[in-house]
C-alpha cells in the first residue's frame, strides 16, 4: 500500500512535467498547425543551457536561470516562430513538420557537441526529502512537482479564459479568419502562443531534469511521452493535454514496477494505439468535424 | 503521336549501366560505401511512396528495415533458408504489418499514421533490444552469410556490390512499372488533390494505406539487403533516429519525385565520408542544410535541378513551352 501510494504520486509527478510539455505541443498545433516534433528537445534545453552558465562561464546558479530563460525564450519562441515557422508554413504541414524533426537533431547534436554527451545533475528547485502523510514515506520532491505545475496549468488556463488577451488567443486558435476579420492581430497572437509553449518548456525543464539528470538525449523520452500524452488527451484541447499527461505518468510509473522495467515504455505506446483505435478523438478531447 | 519514353526509366537504366562498371577500381571499403548507398535507396524509396506519394509521414521506415533485416537473418542463418526465400519473406512481413499498422491510424485525418508509426518504431527498437534469445540482443546477430546467385558465392565485395545493384535494378523497375500504372496514378492524384480524388471514386483510405504497406515492403526488401552486406546487425541502425534520417533522405532528394531518394540516400551516406574532418559537427551541418532546404525549396534538390533547368530552357527558348508533367 506505501509502495503504491508512493508509484502513485512519483507518477503523477512525471505526469505533470508530461502535462506541461503537451500542452505547449496542443497550443502550438492549434494556433498554427505545428507539429513540433522538436517538443521533447525544448524540454531538455533549458536545463542544458542553465548548466552552460554555472559550469561553462562560472555564473552564479540564479543568474544562468535567468538568462538561459531568457535566451531560451528569444531563440525557441519568437525566433522558432520567425526563422522556421514563418517562412515555411506556406508550404503546409508537411514540410514543416519535418523540420521540426531536423531542428529536433540539431538542439540534440548541438547540446552534445558545444556542451557535453555526458548526463550531469542539475540542483533541484523545490524543496526535497521525505514527508510522513497518513503513515506513508511520501517524497517532498513528488509533491511539490505537482504543485508547481498545476499552479502553472491554472495560471495558463485562468489567462486564456479570464484576460482579453487570452481570450483573443483562442479565438485565433479556434478560427483565424474570423479572428482577423474581428481586427485580432493574428501574427502576434500566435507568437504568444509559441512564447508560451517555450515558457512551459523551461518549466518542464528545470522540474524534470533534477529527476533524469540534464543530458542531450533527453528529449527522446520526454518528446514520446508528450506526443502520447497529447494524443491520448485529446488533440485539440488544452484540458486533453492534462488528462494525458497525468495517464501516461501513471500509467509509465505504475508499468515500471508491475509489468517489466524492459518494457515499461511499450505500456503507454500500446494505451496510445487503442486510444486511436476506439476514441481517436481522445480521452478528453472532442470530435472534429471534417472541413473540406 | 508516339509516346515518349519516361526520362525517368532512362535513367534509371543508364545510371544501372554506369554503376555496374563504376567502381571497378573502388577498394573494399569504397564498395561497401555503395552497396550501402543503393540500400538505403531502396529503402527511401519506398517512404517516397509513402511521403511524397500518398502525403503520410512514417517514422518507421527503418524499423522495417531492421524487420527485414532480422527476418533475412534468422531465416537464412537458423533455418537454412535460401536468401531469395527469406527477400520475399521480409517484404511480405513488412507487407503485412504496415496493413496492420495503416489501418487503424488512417481512420483519423491527421498526421496520426505519424505517431503510429513513431510508437511502432520505438517498440521495435525494444523488442530488437530485449529479446536476447531471439535477436541477440544488444550483442547483436554475428556471421550473416552472403547468398549465392546462379551458382556463384558473392562472397567478393565486388561481386556482392554488383548482386545489390541488379536487386536494386529490379526493385526500381518494379516501383517504376507501379507508379505508371492506374495503381500509381491513382496514388498521384491522391497527392495531388485528395478531394478531387474522392469525388472521382478513388478510395483515399485503401490507397494511402496500399501506398504505406509497399514502402514497408520496400523498407524489408531493403533490410534483406542490409544483413548480408554488413554481416552483423544489431539494434543501433533500426531505431527512431535512423528513421528520421531516412525521412530526410527522401525530402532531401525530393519528395514526389521518382528518383530522389537515390540523390538523398548519396547525400545522407557519402557526405558523412567526406566531411569526416568536421567531427561531431556533421549531423549539425547536415540538420541545418535541411532546414534551409525546406524554407527555400520545399521539393528538395530534385525540385532544385527542375528548376534549374526550366529556367536554362526559359532562357534558350523565349516562348516558353508548358511541361504539364510533373515528374
Amino acid at each position: 500500500m506505501d509502495q503504491l501510494l508512493q508509484l502513485i504520486l512519483s507518477g503523477l509527478a512525471t505526469g505533470a512535467i508530461y502535462a506541461l510539455a503537451a500542452i505547449g505541443f496542443t497550443l502550438v498545433w492549434q494556433t498554427s498547425q505545428v507539429i513540433n516534433f522538436a517538443q521533447g528537445e525544448f524540454v531538455m534545453l533549458p536545463a542544458i543551457l542553465v548548466l552552460a552558465g554555472t559550469m561553462g562561464l562560472g555564473w552564479p546558479l540564479w543568474l544562468a536561470i535567468l538568462v538561459a530563460s531568457a535566451l531560451f525564450l528569444l531563440v525557441f519562441g519568437l525566433g522558432f516562430k520567425r526563422i522556421v515557422v514563418d517562412p515555411m508554413i506556406r508550404h503546409g504541414v508537411l514540410p514543416l513538420a519535418i523540420a521540426t524533426m531536423a531542428l529536433a537533431i540539431l538542439m540534440k547534436e548541438g547540446a552534445k557537441d558545444a556542451f557535453s554527451a555526458e548526463a550531469h545533475p542539475f540542483p533541484a528547485l523545490v524543496p526535497t526529502g521525505n514527508l510522513q502523510l497518513l503513515g506513508a514515506n511520501v517524497s517532498l520532491r513528488d509533491v511539490s512537482i505537482v504543485v508547481v505545475a498545476v499552479i502553472v496549468i491554472v495560471a495558463l488556463q485562468l489567462f486564456v479564459t479570464r484576460t482579453r488577451l487570452g481570450r483573443t488567443m483562442q479565438a485565433t486558435a479556434q478560427n483565424p479568419t474570423v479572428a482577423r476579420i474581428l481586427g485580432v492581430p493574428v501574427e502576434r497572437m500566435i507568437a504568444l502562443t509559441f512564447l508560451i509553449n517555450a515558457g512551459l518548456a523551461v518549466v518542464a525543464s528545470f522540474l524534470v531534469s533534477p529527476i533524469y539528470l540534464a543530458k542531450f538525449s533527453n528529449g527522446e523520452v520526454i518528446g514520446l511521452a508528450a506526443f502520447i500524452a497529447a494524443i491520448v488527451g485529446g488533440f485539440n484541447q488544452v484540458r486533453g493535454a492534462l488528462v494525458g499527461g497525468f495517464v501516461v505518468g501513471l500509467v509509465d510509473n505504475l508499468a515500471a514496477a508491475y509489468v517489466s522495467t524492459a518494457y515499461r515504455t511499450a505500456v503507454p505506446l500500446a494505451l496510445l494505439v487503442l486510444v486511436i483505435l476506439f476514441k481517436p478523438e481522445g480521452l478528453a478531447g472532442r470530435k472534429e468535424e471534417r472541413t473540406v | 503521336m508516339m509516346r515518349r519514353i519516361d526520362p525517368n526509366l532512362i535513367a534509371v537504366l543508364l545510371g544501372a549501366g554506369i554503376l555496374w562498371f563504376l567502381p571497378a577500381g573502388f577498394g573494399n571499403y569504397g564498395l561497401y560505401v555503395m552497396a550501402l548507398w543503393l540500400v538505403m535507396a531502396v529503402a527511401a524509396l519506398g517512404l517516397n511512396l509513402t511521403l511524397g506519394y500518398a502525403g503520410q509521414i512514417s517514422l518507421a521506415q527503418a524499423a522495417f528495415l531492421g524487420i527485414g533485416a532480422y527476418a533475412t537473418s534468422l531465416l537464412t542463418v537458423s533455418a537454412g533458408l535460401p536468401w531469395w526465400s527469406a527477400l520475399l519473406v521480409s517484404g511480405g512481413l513488412c507487407f503485412l504489418v504496415g496493413i496492420l499498422l495503416g489501418f487503424p491510424a488512417l481512420r483519423v485525418q491527421h498526421h496520426y499514421l505519424a505517431f503510429v508509426t513513431l510508437a511502432f518504431a520505438t517498440l521495435v527498437h525494444l523488442v530488437a533490444r530485449n529479446e536476447q534469445w531471439l535477436t541477440g540482443g544488444v550483442y547483436g546477430f554475428a556471421n550473416i552469410p552472403r547468398p549465392s546467385a546462379f551458382g556463384v558465392k558473392l562472397t567478393g565485395a565486388l561481386d556482392f556490390y554488383r548482386f545489390v545493384l541488379a536487386v536494386t535494378l529490379v526493385l526500381t523497375l518494379a516501383l517504376w512499372w507501379l507508379v505508371r500504372s492506374p495503381w500509381g496514378r491513382a496514388f498521384q492524384a491522391l497527392r495531388e488533390n485528395p478531394v478531387r480524388a474522392a469525388s472521382l471514386g478513388v478510395d483515399i483510405r485503401a490507397y494511402t494505406l496500399l501506398a504505406f504497406a509497399i514502402g514497408a515492403a520496400y523498407g524489408g526488401f531493403a533490410g534483406a539487403l542490409y544483413a548480408p552486406l554488413v554481416e552483423f546487425i544489431d539494434p543501433g541502425p533500426f531505431a527512431l533516429s535512423a528513421s528520421l534520417m531516412l525521412l530526410l533522405m527522401v525530402i532531401v532528394g525530393g519528395s514526389g519525385y521518382f528518383l530522389g531518394p537515390f540523390l538523398g540516400a548519396l547525400v545522407s551516406i557519402a557526405l558523412p565520408e567526406w566531411l569526416r574532418f568536421t567531427g561531431g559537427l556533421y549531423l549539425i551541418l547536415y540538420a541545418a542544410v535541411v532546414i534551409a532546404l525546406l524554407a527555400l525549396c520545399p521539393q528538395g534538390l530534385s525540385g532544385l535541378m527542375a528548376r534549374g533547368l526550366a529556367a536554362l530552357r526559359a532562357r534558350r527558348r523565349p516562348a516558353p513551352a508548358l511541361d504539364g508533367e510533373r515528374p
